[in-house]
């Protein structure tokens, strides 16, 4: 047997044993993910047991060396693992901002006592990080952000607002770009700075979304002080003063590339078409809306090429030739493409996908989810922002 | 399987840029239709290309070809989508070496192959008989006759069919048109008795034929695979096509698209480059995007049919498709972005708008797989 093999083996029985029943229902979606934080509720005894099991193998972020709470574990080993939780319809243990952000940020840009400070309490799920970018004048035009950071000898004063502050009123600590040299030019006064969100000064006010939830926040700094050191040899600033804005560019891919993973949800559970049929039947075994199968036919190709290509790029990146900027397309594709897919399923859902309260919907789950999708295109740098990262970067079009 | 080119898939696809570029540019077609050529292709360059092993890519090196793979043969169909190369390569080397391949006995194989390796003998298959591709709808008859069967009925779109060698043919020996059951593929040598063809003259340039069957005899040997084998082993043989013609597509998408990044960052207008305008760039940059997704589809199609031939149905509906609308939705972009040029003869885009329009219908355009695909998933 070869090892990856032995290791497939290995990792199916030791997920038998320890994924608890509970977390084998496959639930994705905002609602049931495991966000940890100080601030967490978990929703059953289950998801605790499941996420402090993961942790402990360094499996809630497999990929992650060992020394900062990783699995340590290849590319190969990780597509096994994670094919592996798909067959038994595994939850993830946890998501956050700090996996998905942060975390692949510090790694490149951090430095080795940043990351053995920051990162084990991430892969843990006992600290919970917010992004600190959206500022209300500074929005695709992110470099613009005008959010004030003073040295002030042995820290920094920091004064401004952030808005659009996902789960800011939940977070422990936030990842922020601020200005440190108002004189140079915009993308170059920029710094990447973490903070404290328990720290005076810091107060986050909800807004609702059209959803009717409140996920996000607008996030003020008033005379906030930020120690240069969080602990003796810990900097608050992630890269060099002044060059934040290189690690908020990589820190966006991968923002964007999880963004259009979402997208992806196409053929994990049951298909546009499958639905359908469910909820409007079929005629002489086709499904009764010829108008909306046709719809649905396409969609269907096109989300399924879309995965395809999601699969192309993984693998031409380890087969080294991929293009970098193509986390942009990925972006900019699998999240028009998810607008569409919810389009298609209230389309399916007809009038029951259009109530809002009451328990035959679970208060609107669809209708909700649909409306949140709405967010996909914008949030992360809008399509027309991604249209222009293309055409700048990949077709190196002029004037773009 | 990673999907990704081979090291060695890289290299045939690099040498046949190389090769094309020089020796079957698209002033080749250009010339070909212009001289009302009655081929539709140039038999030297035929022989060049099957001295390099490309006419026998499918085939297995018993038989003298070089057992390349599917992938190999769309990257071959891609490079030539390029150029727009006329070759018989889609019908001879694509379909009739998969037809005999995969259903022919052993003595049709010797009989055949070698020549199809060589690039000594043209093949074509004669499926659809209406405007739409339909091959369940066959309703050409092959009625029992004696020892053997005589063949009468009507073919159309028969690609190379004008000046094919032989001719592989799907015809009704059982049931009625519209059922799966009762189709049988004959392969019958173009010049028996009974059978007319028509050369007809398409918008691409290329060769095909209309081909009238009228009593035609078939004998048992005739018969490719089994009497009654259906559409299913049909189907088999469509689905190489369709994969090859993404392929094709894909290749001519990606020139046409080449040609007219080129295009904007060259021509001005209101003192500036035409690509500095928004309203192009994001046109340009959402086809860039559709294009990688044809990309990864048109791949993924011709690996399963080198892994799961049988099971690869759905995955070459699935490129055809795709690979189709974004083609057709390039040479428009291409055409539009060119402005006033983009509508002159003397201009190569419409060559590619044409062929394009010519290889999405064939064997079945976006609508017909997309049905397909939904009723295969079912729905
Ligand atoms: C649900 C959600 C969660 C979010 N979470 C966070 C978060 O956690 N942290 C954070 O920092 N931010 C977050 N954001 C903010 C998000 O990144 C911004 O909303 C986004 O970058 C767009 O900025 P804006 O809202 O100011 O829109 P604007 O930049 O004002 O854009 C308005 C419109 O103009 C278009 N436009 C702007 N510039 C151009 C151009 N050059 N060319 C063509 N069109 C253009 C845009 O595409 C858009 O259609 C979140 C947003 C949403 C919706």
């Amino acid at each position: 047997m070869s090892d990856l093999e032995t290791f497939r083996k290995d990792t199916r029985a030791w997920l038998e044993e320890n994924c608890p029943a509970e977390m084998r229902d496959g639930a994705g979606g905002e609602d049931n993910i495991c966000w940890g934080g100080r601030n967490w509720q978990f929703q059953s005894e289950a998801q605790k047991t499941w996420l402090d099991r993961m942790a402990e193998k360094g499996w809630t972020v497999p990929a992650w060396p060992k020394e900062y709470g990783g699995g340590g574990l290849s590319k190969e080993e990780v597509k096994i693992l994670k094919s592996e939780m798909r067959d038994m319809k595994a939850r993830s243990p946890l998501e956050s901002f700090g996996i998905w952000m942060l975390g692949p940020a510090l790694l490149k840009y951090g430095t080795h006592e940043q990351k053995l400070h920051f990162l084990p309490p991430i892969t843990r799920g006992e600290i919970r990080w917010c992004q600190g970018y959206s500022e209300p004048n500074a929005g695709s035009d992110l470099a613009s952000l005008q959010c004030k950071c003073e040295d002030k000898g042995d820290h920094w004063l920091v004064n401004g607002q952030k808005v659009w502050t996902s789960y800011a009123d939940e977070s422990d600590w936030i990842f922020c770009l601020v200005r440190t040299d108002p004189k140079a030019t915009k993308h170059n006064g920029i710094s990447f700075l973490l903070i404290d969100m328990a720290a005076q000064g810091v107060s986050t006010k909800p807004i609702k979304l059209i959803s009717g939830k409140s996920p996000f926040c607008e996030t003020f700094f008033d005379d906030v002080k930020v120690p240069k050191e969080h602990a003796p040899g810990i900097g608050s600033i992630v890269g060099d003063l002044n060059r934040g804005w290189d690690v908020a560019k990589y820190l966006l891919t991968h923002e964007r590339e999880m963004i259009s993973a979402g997208g992806g949800g196409l053929f994990g559970g049951r298909g546009m078409g499958e639905i359908a049929a469910s909820e409007i039947g079929l005629e002489a075994g086709r499904l009764a809306d010829p108008m909306l199968r046709g719809k649905i036919a396409q969609a269907e190709i096109d989300g399924w090429a879309f995965l395809l290509t999601l699969e192309r790029m993984k693998d031409e990146a380890k087969a080294g030739q991929g293009v970098g900027a193509n986390s942009s397309m990925l972006k900019y594709y699998g999240t028009e493409f998810n607008k569409r897919r919810f389009e298609l399923l209230m389309d399916s859902g007809g009038s029951e996908a259009l109530e809002w309260e009451g328990e035959r919907t679970q208060d609107g789950k669809l209708a909700r989810s649909w409306l949140r999708t709405k967010a996909n295109s914008i949030e992360g740098g809008t399509s027309e922002v991604q249209l222009n990262i293309i055409a700048k970067r990949i077709l190196q079009l002029p004037g773009a | 399987m990673a999907l990704v080119l081979t090291e060695e898939q890289q290299m045939l696809r690099d040498a046949a840029r190389g090769f094309l570029d020089e020796k079957a540019p698209v002033s080749a077609l250009r010339k070909l239709r212009d001289a009302n050529d009655e081929t539709g292709f140039s038999r030297d360059l035929w022989k060049e290309m099957a001295e390099m092993g490309w006419a026998g890519i499918l085939v297995g090196e018993d038989y003298g070809g070089a057992d390349f793979g599917f992938v190999g043969a769309g990257v071959l169909a891609e490079e030539m989508g390029r150029t727009l190369t006329a070759s018989p390569f889609l019908s001879t080397s694509i379909l009739a070496a998969t037809a005999l391949q995969k259903l022919g006995g052993e003595a049709q194989r010797q009989e055949h192959l070698p020549k199809i390796s060589t690039g000594e003998a043209v093949f074509a298959l004669a499926v659809d008989e209406a405007r739409k591709h339909g091959p369940q709808k066959t309703a050409m008859k092959a009625e029992k006759h004696g020892n053997g069967f005589k063949l009468s009925g009507d073919k159309t779109f028969v690609a190379d069919g004008q000046v094919a060698d032989n001719i592989i043919v799907a015809a009704r020996t059982a049931g009625a048109p519209g059922d799966a059951e009762g189709i049988t593929l004959f392969l019958i040598d173009a010049a028996a008795k009974g059978i007319s063809r028509e050369r007809t003259v398409m918008v691409d340039s290329r060769g095909a034929a209309r081909l009238k069957f009228d009593g035609v005899d078939a004998t048992g040997d005739d018969v490719l695979g089994e009497v009654d084998g259906g559409l299913a082993s049909l189907e088999g043989v469509l689905n190489a096509g369709r994969a090859g013609l993404a392929a094709e597509m894909s290749g001519a998408a990606q020139a046409a698209f080449t040609m007219t990044m080129d295009y904007l960052k060259e021509r001005k207008q209101f003192g500036i480059e035409i690509g500095s305008f928004q309203a192009l760039q994001h046109r340009a940059a959402h086809l860039y995007s559709e294009i990688e997704l044809m990309k990864s589809v048109t791949l993924k199609a011709l690996q399963d049919l080198d892994e799961h031939y049988g099971m690869a149905g759905i995955i070459c509906s699935l490129a055809k498709a795709k690979a189709g609308e974004v083609a057709k939705l390039a040479s428009q972009e291409a055409v539009q972005m060119h402005g006033g040029i983009g509508m002159t003869d003397e201009f190569d885009i419409g060559f590619y708008m044409k062929r394009i329009r010519v290889a999405q219908e064939m064997f079945g355009d976006a609508a017909f797989h997309a049905d397909r695909l939904a009723a295969m998933r079912g729905y």
